[in-house]
């Protein structure tokens, strides 16, 4: 089953919810509606044969609504396509459901999404931080939350301070202009 | 001839005598201390890498009496911070710099260890000074063996001075006449 046939099973089987489709130098994704997220997902690896998930991960529109969006990336070991998911989450709900009791290995790439972005997985066997430790304030991966990080303090098991950032961050920009000029330097952000 | 002189009673041991130096106690003291810098090795990222190759054959921290690395704090003398300390890990390396009995000293090695380096970050801690004493930075990213080798060296000029005895004797004396 090539790509584009994966994309048009999965609308003529969920019609109206899927939003959007996107092909872009040959790789494929379906934007979908959040109510049927892992029906879509769960179709995806039951029916379309994809029984590896490579990756999930989350996005932060900061600004719009809704604010986040999920992103699944399949793999099909048997007809080696490549496959994307995406749908939105609102800032008020900040929940998905699960999808480790579909794929196991969600299960860590779910507790990151939870620990940088705060999203919430509902039927999650583990939801704790995996990388920042438990009872650290912030979501650090969110738009709003600055680099240089904000004062907490967890009596013996951690704490954090501000990073002097020195006139930074000091990041490149994408341009045509001179390597000197492309050099990262320090800029404002708006 | 020389049987009958060390036999007789007024003879000395010539053996003996010619060995005899004669130094103050922290000289002594601080000539074996700085000698034998049993190094903590507190590897948290690729200065660790250098660290080791200071180890190794061709730099030779053993020439310099610190070849004996610890992974127990209560056998060491000397923490060699190398590499990035993250807060999560910050309250770890504390700990262990807690179990390592006096006297004790500290090198941060690297940029991130002495100031957190390039990560200007949430995650970092800008500097293990900021949680135990550091007695010799060594800037680089990541240094040298070299720089390592020299960083130790000063740490052993530092100890060299140190008036620890002198110190303990002017504080009982105190408590002595108090």
């Amino acid at each position: 089953m090539t790509a584009s046939e994966v994309v048009e099973a999965v609308k003529s089987k969920f019609g109206d919810s899927v939003r959007e489709t996107v092909e872009f130098r040959g790789e494929h994704t379906v934007v979908v509606d959040p109510e049927v997220g892992k029906k879509v997902l769960k179709y995806c690896h039951d029916e379309l044969a994809f029984d590896c998930l490579v990756d999930l991960s989350s996005l932060d529109h900061f600004g719009e609504d809704p604010r986040f969006e999920m992103v699944y990336e399949l793999y099909s070991y048997s007809t080696k396509s490549h496959f994307r998911v995406r749908f939105p989450v609102s800032e008020d709900e900040g929940k998905v459901e699960t999808v480790s009791d579909i794929w196991a290995t969600a299960d860590w790439h779910e507790r990151e999404v939870y620990d940088m972005m705060g999203l919430l997985f509902d039927g999650h066997p583990d939801l704790r931080r995996i990388l920042m430790w438990d009872g650290y304030p912030f979501y650090p991966l969110r738009k709003d939350f600055p680099l240089a990080g904000r004062e907490s303090d967890l009596p013996d098991v951690a704490f954090t301070g501000q990073a002097p950032l020195a006139g930074g961050p000091f990041v490149t920009s994408p341009s045509s202009a001179s390597t000197v000029k492309r050099e990262p330097r320090s800029r404002e952000i708006d | 001839m020389e049987n009958e002189l060390t036999n007789s009673p007024l003879s000395f041991d010539t053996k003996a005598e010619n060995n005899i130096i004669f130094t103050r106690l922290d000289t002594a003291i601080n000539w074996m201390r700085k000698n034998s810098l049993w190094p903590m090795p507190m590897g948290l990222a690729c200065c660790a890498i250098e660290l080791m190759a200071a180890g190794a054959a061709r730099y030779d921290i053993a020439r310099f009496g610190s070849e004996a690395m610890r992974f127990s704090p209560r056998q060491s003398d000397v923490m060699i911070v190398s590499g990035t300390v993250t807060y999560k890990m910050a309250l770890a390396v504390k700990r262990i710099w807690d179990q390592m009995a006096e006297p004790k000293w500290c090198i941060a090695m690297g940029a991130c260890a002495s100031s957190g380096g390039m990560y200007r970050s949430y995650a970092v801690l800008q500097g293990i000074d900021q949680l135990i004493p550091v007695d010799v930075y060594i800037s680089g990213c990541p240094p040298r063996p070299e720089a390592l080798l020299e960083g130790l060296m000063r740490l052993q000029k530092k100890i060299e001075d140190e008036p620890s005895f002198v110190d303990q004797k002017k504080a009982l004396l105190e408590e002595l006449n108090a």
